[in-house]
C-alpha cells in the first residue's frame, strides 16, 4: 500500500511565539514547530471554537513556521486578536510546491499578500544558487509586503509596482513581467550570445486575475510558469472534492495549489469562476450570488 | 476473469463505486474518478433546497481513522441538474444520485426533482450522523421511519431502482432492512459512517470538529461493514442487491464485503491514502486474486460466505 504522505491530517495546537504587524491589516504569526512545509504548500489553520482556513506558509525553516494573513473574513478577524502565547491548531503541509533547478533565473510575481509565500520561495531558491527578479505589487505603498526582507536577500533584483503610483512603477506588476520577458526572449540573438540573461521560469502568487495575466504573458513568451491557485478548502487532502477545478476535476489541495501553466491553460474555470462552500459557482467579475 | 455484472438492468464494468460524499460535488470530478477506474459514481447527498454545512474543521484523520462532520452542504436542485445533466450527457459509467431530506415528504420531492435526469439508481441517505443537532435522530434508526421514507420515495420513483443507505449505529440493522424491503426497497447501501465519534485537542481542551462529533470511517470500520452487510443479506434472503461500503482499501477488502453479500463495493476514505487510482488498484487486486483462486466471474463471490455456511450446515 502507498504510504500516507508526510503530512498531519489532524490539527495539533502550537503556541504563538511572536507576532509582527506587517501592514494595517496584515500580521505574521510565528509558531514554535515545523510541519516540513515547502514553498507554495499550504497548511490548515484552526482557531478552536471559531473556524479553520487554509493559509500559505510564509516560512518553514525546519524549526519554526510562519504564516502571514490578511484580516479580511470572520475567522481571520478573530484570529488577528490572538496574542503571543495563545494557541492555534496547524495541520499539513498540503498540496504541491514550486519546483526549480539550482542556478535558474526566475521571476517571482507577488500580488498583495501573495508576497508572503513568494518570500519563502525567494529564500529557498537563492539558497540553491538561483538569481531572481522579484516583482512585488500592491494597491498602494502602505500595502506592500516583505520589501525589506526581499531587499536583504542576495541575488535578488526587486521591482515594485503600485496601482496608485505611491511607490515604484505606477500600474500592474504584470506590466513589469512583460517588460522583463520581452527584453530578453529565450531564443533571441542576444540571449544566445549571453548578452542578456533569459528567464527560465516564472512563479506567481496573488489574486486570480493577476495569475490569469501571468499565464497569458508567459504562454506568449513561451516561458514556463507555476502559479498558486486559491480555492475553498475543507479536508485539505483530497477527499471532500470542494476544491476541484473544471473541466479536469483536479483537486487544488492535492494536484494544486501550485499548478504549472500547461495545466492551467486547460482549466476553463481559471480566471472565470470559483466554487463556494456549497459548490456553487461564483464569477470573478461579479459579486457572489446570494 | 470477468469483473462486470448487470444489476437491476444497469451494467457495471467493475464492482467499485465512488462512495457518496467523496469528490462528489462536480461533474468534472465524477468524470475524473470514472477515468481513473471506478465502475460507478455516487453524488454527494442532494437536498431539495440549498443547505449549509458545518464550519471547519469538518474532516480530520490519523493513520487509523477519519472523522467527518461536513454537515451535507449542497447548493440545491439547480446545481444538481447542471452537474448531473453534464455528466449524463456523455456518461462514462453509471451514476447513483444520493438524496437526503429532513422529512418523509421532502425525500419524495427531492427524488421527483432528480428523476427526470434519469440517474441509474437513487440512493436514499437516511443515515447521516452529522445533521442530528439540526434534524434529530436519523430515519435509519427506526424501522417505521425508514420504511416510511422508502415507501414515499418508491411511490414516485417509477422504474428507477431505489437503494436505502443504512446506518450501522442501530440495535438491529436486519430489522430496519426488513422494514425497508417490505416498503419496496430495491436494494441497500451498507453502511454509512460509524459512531459518531469525537476527537479532543489536548492543549486547548476543545473538540476538534466544529460539529464536535462526526462519522467514523477508514480501514478500522471494515469488520462492522462486513457484519452489517451479512445481516442485511440474511434478512432479505440475498434477494436485494447491496452496495457494500466501509473500510475498503484493497481488492481483498472488496472481496470480503462481496462474500458477506455485497454486489458492488463503495470506496471513500481510501482515496486519501491510495489516491485516485485506488479504484484501478482494487480492481487489479480483485482480478489477480480471482485468477489465482480460479474464480471466473466476480458475481460468483456475492454472498459466498452464506452459501458456504449453508453447505456446511
Amino acid at each position: 500500500m502507498t504510504p500516507i504522505p508526510l503530512q498531519s491530517r489532524l490539527p495539533r495546537t502550537y503556541r504563538i511565539k511572536a507576532i509582527k504587524q506587517e501592514t494595517e491589516m496584515v500580521r505574521t504569526f510565528t509558531f514554535d514547530g515545523s510541519l516540513g512545509a515547502k514553498p507554495g504548500q499550504f497548511i490548515m489553520v484552526w482557531m478552536p471554537g471559531v473556524d479553520e482556513v487554509p493559509m500559505s506558509v510564509a516560512e518553514d525553516d525546519g524549526a519554526q513556521t510562519r504564516i502571514t494573513f490578511f484580516a479580511v473574513g470572520d475567522m481571520t478577524n478573530e484570529f488577528a486578536k490572538l496574542q503571543v502565547g495563545d494557541l492555534a491548531g496547524l495541520r499539513g503541509p498540503f498540496g504541491t510546491h514550486y519546483e526549480w533547478e539550482p542556478g535558474q533565473h526566475i521571476v517571482l510575481v507577488a500580488g498583495g499578500y501573495g508576497a508572503a509565500p513568494m518570500y519563502f520561495v525567494a529564500k529557498e531558491t537563492v539558497g540553491h544558487g538561483c538569481t531572481l527578479e522579484v516583482i512585488v505589487g500592491a494597491r498602494g505603498k502602505e500595502h506592500l509586503l516583505f520589501v525589506k526582507e526581499l531587499e536583504a536577500l542576495p541575488h535578488v533584483s526587486l521591482h515594485i509596482a503600485t496601482n496608485d503610483g505611491s511607490a515604484g512603477y505606477k500600474g500592474f506588476n504584470t506590466d513589469i513581467l512583460e517588460k522583463l520577458l520581452s527584453s530578453c526572449p529565450r531564443d533571441s540573438h542576444s540571449a544566445k550570445k549571453k548578452e542578456c540573461h533569459p528567464v527560465d521560469q516564472v512563479f506567481g502568487c496573488g489574486p486570480e486575475m493577476m495569475l490569469k495575466k501571468i499565464s497569458e504573458i508567459t504562454a506568449k513568451y513561451d516561458v514556463p510558469s507555476q502559479l498558486s491557485m486559491e480555492r475553498y478548502m475543507k479536508c485539505g487532502y483530497g477527499l471532500c472534492g470542494n476544491c476541484v477545478i473544471d473541466p479536469l476535476g483536479i483537486r487544488m489541495c492535492v494536484e494544486g495549489p501550485v499548478v504549472k501553466n500547461e495545466v492551467l491553460l486547460k482549466l476553463a474555470e481559471f480566471g472565470k469562476y470559483h466554487r463556494d462552500d456549497l459548490g456553487k459557482k461564483n464569477s470573478f467579475d461579479a459579486p457572489p450570488k446570494k | 476473469m470477468n469483473l462486470s455484472q448487470t444489476l437491476l438492468g444497469v451494467t457495471f464494468e467493475n464492482p467499485t463505486v465512488l462512495a457518496s460524499g467523496i469528490m462528489g460535488i462536480t461533474a468534472s470530478s465524477w468524470r475524473l474518478i470514472a477515468e481513473r477506474g471506478a465502475g460507478a459514481i455516487t453524488t454527494k447527498s442532494l437536498w431539495l433546497h440549498e443547505h449549509k454545512g458545518h464550519r471547519n474543521p469538518t474532516i480530520i484523520s490519523t493513520e487509523h481513522w477519519t472523522l467527518n462532520a461536513v454537515g451535507v452542504p449542497d447548493a440545491g436542485p439547480e446545481k444538481a441538474r447542471e452537474e448531473i445533466g453534464d455528466f449524463l450527457r456523455n456518461k462514462p459509467v453509471p451514476l447513483i444520485a444520493n438524496i437526503i431530506a429532513e422529512s418523509v415528504e421532502n425525500f419524495a420531492l427531492t427524488a421527483e426533482e432528480l428523476l427526470p435526469l434519469h440517474p441509474d439508481f437513487l440512493e436514499v441517505n437516511i443515515s447521516c450522523p452529522n445533521v442530528e443537532d439540526e434534524f434529530g435522530k436519523p430515519f435509519a434508526c427506526s424501522a417505521p421511519d425508514a420504511a416510511a421514507v422508502t415507501k414515499a420515495v418508491k411511490k414516485v420513483s417509477k422504474g428507477t431502482p431505489v437503494f436505502i443507505k443504512l446506518s450501522p449505529n442501530v440495535d438491529s440493522i436486519a430489522k430496519i432492512a426488513e422494514a425497508c424491503a417490505k416498503a419496496g426497497a430495491d436494494g441497500f447501501t451498507v453502511i454509512n459512517t460509524v459512531g459518531p465519534g469525537m476527537a479532543i485537542d489536548l492543549r486547548s481542551r476543545m473538540p476538534i470538529l466544529a460539529n464536535k462529533v462526526g462519522g467514523l470511517s477508514g480501514p478500522g470500520i471494515k469488520p462492522i461493514a462486513v457484519k452489517c452487510i451479512a445481516d442485511v443479506y440474511s434478512a432479505t434472503d440475498g434477494k436485494l442487491p447491496i452496495i457494500g461500503t466501509g473500510g475498503v482499501y484493497t481488492g481483498e477488502d472488496a472481496i470480503e464485503l462481496m462474500l458477506a453479500g455485497a454486489s458492488l463495493v463503495g470506496i471513500g476514505t481510501a482515496v486519501a491514502d491510495r489516491g485516485l487510482d485506488v479504484f484501478k488498484h482494487v480492481c487489479d487486486e480483485i482480478q489477480m486474486w480471482c485468477t489465482n483462486e480460479g474464480v471466473d466471474n466476480v458475481t460468483d463471490l456475492i454472498g459466498g460466505m452464506h452459501k458456504e455456511l449453508q453447505k456446511r450446515s
